[in-house]
């Protein structure tokens, strides 16, 4: 393997890595205030592309992409609220299968409203063909957009939950939701927040990635199998260690095409999660002794 | 001798469908109901994994499919050319092979259906050994991911091996002779005795599951569902009964799969996608967990209601809102609003974590 192809593979494992990365902080947003693992997480990064898609005809870029991401964060928050909300101690079994049909409902209707066409944003900066040589390797400006902005957004949530007042209160709520209700704290809101948040940075990787993945009404389950691998490889609830764990799995991905047909590239991801939940399933990063305390 | 008495309206009822549709000349709607009873195998298979054992699986569309695809592949791969391997002339003349003539009147060496179904049977097992073990250590959404996952792999290696059809599937299955005379397959002259066999094969099930939970084993699982740490403490052998369990629904789902390709005539990928065992799920759901008549009436409603078009465009989407509907409004199934198993009572412990 030649550097360039060395580094070329590199860039598109990092591209790949980052978007799961973000969508397995997602699952760990919600996971930490509700212990719910919200299986359509990967809805709201196709919603997100879709949605700036079809406003972008209507106004420019950042604002389609702006409107995209609040629009795609209310259906979040409507999501939490019509079914959700008002659950009383639901078990997991449950949970997992009202989730699993959120995601089914919001995919059909993701086919209805914008049919079965591949879609995508055009280039932020140049087009297909622009790229910028790095030690001989040629890479497309989106490539460095996609990890500036995934590494802005992991940066700007790290600032958030450990300095704002709602950051501080949500992480009251997942470390222990009795005391946090005896603080004050509304923890209901909470949950709707953080299904607002990981609503919003799932909109916003999707509305990035569109340009070099393309948006198609069903690319969810497949990225929320990502992301959900990703969260189990870092540690179930642990935000920090989901990104070495994406940027890991992008990694693997990527160099798996030079030994493996590109048909089995999803196989590799998820072989990746059976070897893991069945080794470790406390995740590469995580503490068993926490994992003990949890259940899944 | 009870359970046939309880089983004697199934049978009439089955007999009473057949009669009216034949009065009525709607003979057609017996083709949809033969194939909601095969679905409804797996569905009851599933229903005493979920509901009785209460362990989840969104990967039996994987053991469908591991059924139909290999009894299909074997079946109508064409062995000729290797007709003079010793190995292969061997097996010919064991009867393992069968002659037969493609539709050029060419000449086909292929496996017996007999053989490729048992040999079908045999894989699902294993298969189901190897990952149950390591599977059903896990618990709720990790269990939920890996079955989910589980099925991705079949249907990704389904979709990329030469031998399975790649996304065309495979066609031009043949029929299954059961026994002289008793042959699966979608000729319209063997419409009336399909539905027969069908039903029978999925009373037989039904007997079968039914005895099981009724017995000491029935009681184990049910002791497994309310606390497995509990259930231990008794001393039952909680993940030997888990895995049984999860094999028996898998044989199942198996033989549904079997026996509904040679019925088609073929089988495609679709049969081992993400939402066809999400489908299982949610008809287990609606029929109540723990409810085998319930999960038996409303499988094979709706998979004929689907089959019919009902639906439309919206299939998927009707099943989504079904799976929705009854978690958020009738936890335990439309049909069994009274009974409530204990899991549904339990708090869960999970904010706490």
């Amino acid at each position: 393997m030649t550097t360039e192809l060395f580094i070329q593979y590199c860039f598109a494992g990092l591209t790949y890595g980052s978007i799961y990365a973000i969508v397995a902080i997602g699952f760990n947003i919600i996971y930490n205030t509700t212990g719910i693992i919200n299986f359509a997480q990967g809805e709201f990064v196709m919603l997100g592309g879709m949605i700036s898609i079809s406003l972008l005809p209507f106004m420019p870029m950042p604002l389609a992409i702006a409107s995209a991401v609040v629009l795609t964060m209310v259906i979040g928050a409507l999501i939490e609220i019509v079914f959700i909300r008002w659950l009383k101690d639901p078990s997991v079994l449950r949970m997992i299968i009202i989730t699993i049909g959120i995601s089914i409902l919001t995919r059909e209707a993701a086919s209805h409203v914008w049919g079965e066409n591949i879609r995508a944003l055009p280039y932020f900066i140049g087009n297909e063909i622009t790229a910028i040589s790095i030690l001989g390797a040629r890479i497309s400006p989106q490539v460095l957009v996609v990890i500036g902005v995934c590494g802005l957004m992991v940066a700007t949530l790290g600032v958030f939950f450990k300095t704002t007042s709602v950051g501080r209160q949500m992480r009251a709520c997942s470390a222990n939701r009795t005391a946090a209700v005896l603080c004050g704290i509304n923890t209901r809101n909470m949950v709707t927040f953080s299904f607002i948040l990981s609503a919003g940075i799932g909109a916003l990787a999707g509305c990035i990635m569109s340009p070099i993945t393309y948006s198609q009404y069903d690319i969810g389950t497949g990225l929320a199998i990502k992301g959900f691998t990703v969260a189990i490889i870092g540690g179930l609830g642990n935000a920090g260690s989901a990104v070495i764990a994406g940027l890991l799995l992008g990694l693997i991905e990527a160099f798996s095409v030079s030994v493996v047909p590109l048909a089995f590239q999803d196989a590799i991801a998820i072989a990746i999660l059976l070897i893991i939940l069945f080794v470790r399933p406390h995740g590469l990063f995580g503490s068993s002794e926490a994992a003990g305390l949890k259940e899944f | 001798m009870k359970r046939l008495l309880t089983i004697a309206p199934l049978l009439a009822a089955v007999i009473a469908i057949h009669l009216l549709c034949a009065a009525t000349g709607t003979l057609y709607y017996l083709t949809q109901m033969t194939m909601s009873a095969y679905y409804a195998l797996l569905i009851i298979g599933l229903c005493v994994l979920m509901g009785y054992a209460g362990q989840i699986s969104l990967g039996h569309g994987g053991f469908f499919a591991i059924g139909g695809y290999l009894s299909a592949a074997l079946t109508t791969h064409n062995l000729e050319h290797l007709q003079d391997n010793s190995v292969i002339s061997a097996l010919h003349s064991f009867g393992v092979l069968q002659s037969g003539q493609d539709l050029y009147g060419g000449t086909l060496l292929v496996v017996n259906p007999w053989f490729a179904c048992i040999l079908a049977i045999l894989a699902a097992v294993v298969i189901a050994y190897l990952i149950g073990i390591p599977v059903l250590k896990l618990k709720g959404h990790y269990l939920a991911m890996a079955t989910l996952g589980f099925g991705i792999i079949i249907y990704r290696v389904v979709l990329a091996s030469e031998y399975f059809g790649e996304a065309d599937g495979i066609s031009e299955v043949p029929a299954f002779v059961l026994l002289p005379g008793l042959v699966v397959s979608g000729d319209f002259a063997g419409r009336v005795q399909n539905y027969y066999i069908a039903w029978g094969l999925l009373i037989i099930g039904l007997i079968l599951l039914l005895n099981l939970i009724d017995s000491r084993v029935g009681r184990a699982l049910r002791a497994i569902h309310g606390s497995s740490e509990a259930a231990d403490a008794m001393g039952v052998n909680t993940a030997r009964f888990k895995l049984q369990t999860f094999v028996l629904s898998a044989v199942f789902a198996a033989i549904a799969g079997i026996f509904l390709t040679h019925y088609n005539g073929g089988i495609g990928p679709s049969e081992a996608g993400v939402m066809k065992s999400v489908r299982y799920v949610a008809l287990v759901a609606v029929g109540g967990m723990a409810h085998l008549w319930g999960a038996l009436t409303m499988g094979v409603l709706l998979n004929f209601l689907s089959l019919r078009g009902a639906f439309g465009a919206y299939d998927d989407a009707v099943f989504g809102l079904i799976l929705i509907l009854v978690m958020l409004y009738a936890p335990n199934g439309i049909l069994s609003v009274r009974w409530r198993p204990r899991w549904a009572r339990k708090k869960t412990a999970v904010e706490e974590g």
